[in-house]
């Protein structure tokens, strides 16, 4: 958790705007020794072993076998329909949702295992939190999106659920945006504003793993900006998977990259590590392919 | 949202409260026949048909109700006749000829004589139709009028159904006759009704169904004698109504009789509700592939 | 030609039906207005309804209304819940449950009666009572009530479900927090149908909740409903015709507030179904 990485709360504002140069000049990315700094550890904090995703029998994704290391922001990157997103729903469990569905393998998140066993949803989810594609706050007041998770899961005194409420939405940049109006229904704020959010809900209930499905790909480019340092700053503070199927924002925030490839009419990893070195070296051709093309 | 050790209690609850809601259907089942099977032993069924009359409290009661299904079928035929012609053409009217804002207030006045209550329309037809039908046929009270004020009731029912099944039907048909230079009569025969049928042909089984059950407005109108009727203007009575006017004072016997009445109006209905499920079943499958709620839409997709 | 004559015979039917129904609440209006008053409204009726007021009826309609409803809602806000959102993982049983519904909404009004007297009546001992009479309307409207909230559970977007799962929330928060607040719009909508068709039935309250029109003392005693008011001034009280108009009138114009209730809470629901989410 360096001050480097994770700037203080209230210097959240001041650190967008530097990154913004970033933004606007993709070829002026951070380099990848400042950023693995402050993920230099690299010890797991999630460990997928041989995970193999179906639905109605039919196999989406197999042979899954990766290390998402603690504090990092890990791209999972590859082509559409290739199970990135079936990865992802089946790191908190979400896959239950979806009727037909089945998981096997092995996840083990800090060591324990979530895949199958008889284990508390409720206090899974609560460790992992998850933000989707398209922002989704609930029809409440700004406020309450907010305090009535924390309410639920146990937060009963009022000042100190506001002050949590405070904290967050100026952890994601959006106090002085909202703070006038918390009792206003969230539905009235921009798409980017709904996505910080989100964002803020997850983070409320302060989970160790942040899973992000492709957060910024319902935006438009400036709000898109905004939420992707955001996600930068998010480092070391958190464990980051973001599906993402823009090459170029995986290249500004990752740390550590994992390919998936449809391989035999179901998805894989082909290839993964520190974005370093798939970046500038990938070790598979597909990789190598996919990224020199991908453009966007 | 995700399953929690408390929520277990909370599922079997609603599961129970499901369970109590589909079982009503079997309870009123159950009781009509429990209340029936004095009657449907001894006399047993076949009396319901070939007694000589309907004298069910006599000493020696005779359980004829032929007149009374008679009565019933016909009426309900007769204002189906009458109905579906007219309230067909109403819902053409409100989708085809009528400028919008009639249109509009057109379907609003539907609305409203669908939501009139029977007992309303039933008063009516006793106090402003039958004497205008004595005028011209005494006595007033007569299958006539049980069919008018029937017609009266069911029209609504048929014509706002089918002015949902005709708005239903996809643009490019209409498009496409009208690409042809079809008038709007050859559109209403060749394309509008052809593409409506199945919705316009469940609109009037449905209405057929509140016909047959429709007790108040019948009972208020008919004249109650228990006769197979001769002409228009005699007097019926319908197996709804005689449940209405005998259940009051019914013992024993007279009483299982009625119950037994019931019981046939609930076969009248479920074969109506059968019938009008398979003729939408061709519907049903078709819309069930632009559901938004089938499963993939719930897939996690990429 | 053909054509033309078709749009005379169209505009021809939707005449027909306009003036009808214009005949029939005219006679209405013109007939029972002049009898509604304040004191018909607040006294008891006298001499078998031909004069009095309709106090007591409209007490015990109330009444039977209040039954009904307080069975019908949980009954069939729980059905709607379980049917559109453990519908699949129930299958066999949603489907049990949904035809034994359809079958339920095509029964006659009377055989309702007819169940209500065996069941609630005699069997369960209630009499002649506003609770069973109630208890009957209730098992008549659930299918209404079970049908438009169900419709209103199903609009609320699955982003939602979705959220809250992955905010790990539990089912009943879920539901109560935020789905079915969301699908209050369809609740309503059914509600104010059930309310509608409630307050309209004759046939099922006749050998039910009875013809007694002195005021309730509770909800044990029998209670005349304002339809079976109207029908008992007309078809067994000569001379009942004016305040059976005036009745009726009253009848008609509670309806007509629940209807406009229906208009605003479609209006309400679709509006919430064009914001932008």
């Amino acid at each position: 958790m360096s001050d480097a990485c994770s700037p203080a709360t209230d210097t959240i504002v001041k650190d967008a705007t530097a990154n913004d140069a970033a933004v606007s000049d993709p070829q002026n990315l951070r380099p990848w020794a400042q950023r693995q700094a402050c993920c230099a550890t690299y010890e797991p904090c999630l460990q997928v072993r041989d995970l193999a995703v179906y639905y109605a029998g039919k196999s989406a994704l197999r042979n899954v076998t990766l290390d998402i290391p603690r504090g990092c922001i890990t791209a999972i990157v590859g082509p559409s329909g290739c199970g990135k997103s079936s990865f992802l729903s089946s790191l908190n469990r979400l896959s239950d949702l979806t009727d037909g569905c089945h998981v096997s393998g092995s996840v083990r998140i800090e060591g324990q295992e979530i895949v199958g066993a008889d284990i508390d949803l409720i206090a899974l989810r609560r460790q992992v939190g998850m933000i989707f594609q398209k922002p989704n706050p609930f029809p409440l007041s700004i406020r309450e999106n907010l305090a009535f998770p924390l309410k639920h899961h146990g937060m009963r005194d009022r000042q100190t659920r506001d002050a949590a409420v405070e904290n967050v939405l100026r952890r994601v940049g959006l106090w002085e945006e909202v703070k006038d109006r918390l009792d206003a229904p969230a539905l009235g704020l921009s798409g980017g504003q709904q996505q910080r959010l989100c964002l803020a809900r997850a983070l409320v209930l302060s989970p160790k793993v942040l899973l992000l499905d492709e957060p910024c790909s319902a935006l438009d480019p400036l709000a898109s900006a905004v939420v992707e340092d955001l996600i930068s700053s998010l480092r070391g503070d958190y464990t980051v998977v973001i599906v993402t199927h823009n090459i170029a924002q995986a290249r500004r925030i990752a740390d550590n990259v994992a390919m998936f490839w449809l391989v035999e009419g179901a998805g894989t990893v082909v290839e993964h590590g520190p974005a370093a070195n798939v970046f500038e070296s990938p070790a598979n051709p597909i990789t190598a392919a996919y990224i020199a093309g991908a453009r966007g | 949202m995700s399953r929690s050790r408390t929520d277990v209690p909370l599922l079997w609850t609603l599961r129970a409260v499901a369970a109590l809601a589909g079982a009503i259907t079997l309870l009123i089942v159950a009781f009509l026949i429990l209340e029936a099977w004095p009657a449907l032993q001894s006399p047993g069924i076949a009396h319901f048909l070939t007694d000589s009359s309907w004298f069910p409290a006599s000493t020696a009661p005779q359980f004829n109700l032929l007149p009374m299904v008679v009565g019933t079928l016909v009426a309900t035929l007769g204002a189906m006749l009458l109905a579906t012609p007219l309230g067909v053409a109403a819902a053409l009217f409100s989708r085809f000829y009528a400028p919008p804002v009639v249109a509009t207030w057109f379907r609003r006045l539907l609305e409203l004589l669908a939501g009139i209550p029977s007992v309303v329309y039933g008063f009516w037809g006793l106090v402003v139709l039958t004497p205008l039908i004595r005028q011209w046929a005494p006595p007033g009270q007569s299958l006539l009028a049980a069919i008018l004020i029937l017609s009266l009731m069911i029209l609504p029912t048929i014509a706002l159904l089918s002015e949902t099944a005709l708005r239903s039907i996809p643009r490019a048909y209409l498009q496409g006759a009208a690409s042809l230079g079809l008038s709007r009569w050859a559109t209403v025969i060749g394309v509008a009704l052809p593409a409506a049928r199945t919705g316009i042909a469940s609109s009037i089984l449905l209405a057929a169904g509140r016909a047959i059950g429709e007790t108040m407005a019948v009972l208020m109108v008919a004249g109650n004698i228990v006769q197979v009727p001769d002409s228009l203007f005699a007097p019926v009575r319908t197996l709804t109504a005689n449940i209405a006017l005998e259940l009051g004072y019914a013992l024993e016997g007279h009483r299982a009789a009625l119950f037994v009445s019931g019981l046939i109006l609930l076969v009248l209905i479920l074969l109506l509700v059968s019938l009008s499920r398979w003729i939408m079943r061709e519907e049903l499958n078709v819309t069930a592939g632009i559901e938004p709620y089938n499963e993939e839409a719930r897939a996690p997709h990429g | 030609m053909a054509d033309r004559i078709a749009t005379v015979v169209m505009w021809g039917v939707a005449l027909l039906i306009t003036s009808t129904f214009a005949w029939i609440v005219g006679d209405l209006l013109v007939q029972g207005l002049p009898h509604i008053s304040w004191d018909f409204l607040s006294s008891s009726p006298a001499d078998a309804g031909r004069a009095g007021g309709i106090l007591p009826i409209l007490v015990s309609t109330l009444l039977i209304l209040a039954v009904c409803m307080a069975v019908a809602i949980p009954l069939g806000v729980g059905t709607a819940v379980l049917l559109s959102e453990f519908g699949r993982r129930n299958q066999i049983f949603g489907r049990l449950v949904r035809y034994s519904l359809d079958v339920l909404a095509g029964v006659p009004s009377i055989v309702f009666g007819l169940f209500g007297n065996a069941f609630f009546s005699l069997y369960l001992g209630m009499g002649f009572s506003i609770l069973s009479g109630g208890l009957t309307l209730a098992c008549m409207v659930l299918p209404l009530l079970i049908r438009s909230t169900e419709t209103g559970l199903r609009a609320v977007p699955d982003d939602y479900r979705r959220a809250a799962a992955a905010l790990g929330l539990s089912v009943f928060t879920t539901l109560w927090r935020i789905l079915l607040p969301a699908a209050t719009p369809g609740l309503i909508a059914g509600l104010v149908l059930g309310i509608g068709r409630a307050l309209a039935e004759t046939a099922a309250l006749l050998f039910t909740s009875g013809y007694v029109d002195r005021m309730p003392g509770s909800l044990l005693d029998s209670g005349r409903s304002l339809s079976i008011h109207i029908y008992d001034l007309a078809m067994n009280v000569p001379g009942g015709e004016s305040n059976a108009y005036a009745s009726a009138v009253v009848l008609i114009v509670l309806l007509l507030i629940i209807n406009a209730l229906t208009f605003r809470a479609a209006d309400r629901w679709l509006q919430q179904r064009i914001t932008p989410v």
